[in-house]
C-alpha cells in the first residue's frame, strides 16, 4: 500500500468533485468542447488511472505482505473505486445539463470514502 | 401504449443524478453484505440478511428506474415505500434494542453511517417518480 499515492488521489478526487460542483451550480454541462468541459473530464481521467495503478499495486501487496487481512474487502475497496468513477463519467456525459457534472459529483466523492475503508482494511491487523 | 418520453424524463435531469446515488448505493450495499453473508454470517444473522434484502431493494430502485418505462417506474416506486419502511423500521428498532442488531446494517439509525443518505433517498425517489410522471409537454 503506497500511502503517498493513496493521499494524492484523495485530493485529486476532492478537486474534481469542487470543480464538478461548481459546474453544476453555474448550470453547465459537461461539454467535451470547453476548457472547463476538457478540464474537468482530464482530471477525472487521470485520477482513474491513479485508481488503476492503486488497484493493481495493492493486489501485488496482498499477496506480497504478512499481514492478516480481510482480503474480500481490501480487493472490494480497491477495484471499487476504479468502477465507479468509469460509470459515473459515462453516465454523466449522456446528460447534457447542469445534473451531468452533479453524478460527477457523487462519483468523485465516493472515490474518498472508499480510499478511507481502504485504509482502515489495511490498517486492520497491522 | 409505448410512451418513449416517460422513460427519457425519468433518468434526465435531476433523475439522472438520483440514479447515481441508488447506483452507488446498490453496489455499497451487495458488496457490504456479500462479504458479510461470504465470511461471518453466523455472528449477525439478522443484521447481515437486512443487509441483502437492503441490497436487494437498492439493485430493484435503480435497474427499474434508468428503464423507466410504466411497469418500471410501477416496480421502482414498490421497492422505494419498502425502502422508506425499511430504513424507519430499522432505524427506530437499532435506537430501541440495540442488542437486537450486534452489527450495523445500511439503515442502522436511520442510516447513520452513511450520514443519513438512507433516510433521505426514498424521499426525493418518491418525490422525482410523482415530478417526472408529468409530461411538460401536456
Amino acid at each position: 500500500m503506497n500511502d503517498v499515492l493513496a493521499t494524492t488521489l484523495t485530493y485529486v478526487s476532492l478537486a474534481a468533485a469542487l470543480w464538478a460542483l461548481v459546474l453544476a451550480i453555474a448550470g453547465q454541462p459537461t461539454r467535451p468542447d470547453r476548457w472547463y468541459g476538457v478540464g474537468v473530464l482530464g482530471v477525472v481521467a487521470l485520477l482513474e488511472l491513479g485508481l488503476v495503478v492503486q488497484a493493481v499495486g495493492g493486489i501485488v501487496a496482498l499477496f506480497v505482505t504478512e499481514r492478516e487481512l480481510d482480503g474480500f474487502s481490501f480487493v472490494g475497496y480497491l477495484v471499487g473505486p476504479v468502477l465507479v468513477l468509469a460509470l459515473a463519467a459515462f453516465w454523466a456525459l449522456a446528460e447534457k445539463t447542469r445534473w451531468g457534472p452533479a453524478v460527477l459529483v457523487v462519483g468523485c466523492l465516493a472515490v474518498p470514502v472508499m480510499l478511507l475503508r481502504l485504509q482502515q482494511v489495511w490498517d486492520a491487523h497491522a | 401504449m409505448p410512451e418513449p418520453g416517460l422513460a427519457q424524463r425519468t433518468r434526465s435531469g435531476p433523475g439522472r443524478l438520483l440514479i447515481a446515488v441508488y447506483a452507488v448505493f446498490a453496489l455499497a450495499a451487495t458488496a457490504r453484505s456479500a462479504v458479510q453473508i461470504g465470511t461471518r454470517f453466523g455472528e449477525a444473522p439478522v443484521a447481515y440478511l437486512l443487509s441483502a434484502f437492503a441490497a436487494v431493494v437498492y439493485v430493484v430502485a435503480t435497474v427499474c428506474l434508468v428503464r423507466g418505462s410504466a411497469t418500471s417506474r410501477t416496480v421502482a416506486w414498490v421497492s422505494i415505500v419498502v425502502e422508506l419502511v425499511g430504513v424507519l423500521a430499522v432505524g427506530t428498532f437499532s435506537l430501541v434494542d440495540p442488542q437486537a442488531f450486534p452489527d450495523a446494517t445500511v439503515w442502522s439509525e436511520f442510516g447513520r453511517g452513511y450520514v443519513f443518505i438512507p433516510a433521505v433517498l426514498p424521499v426525493l425517489g418518491l418525490w422525482w417518480l410523482r415530478v417526472s410522471a408529468r409530461d411538460p409537454v401536456a
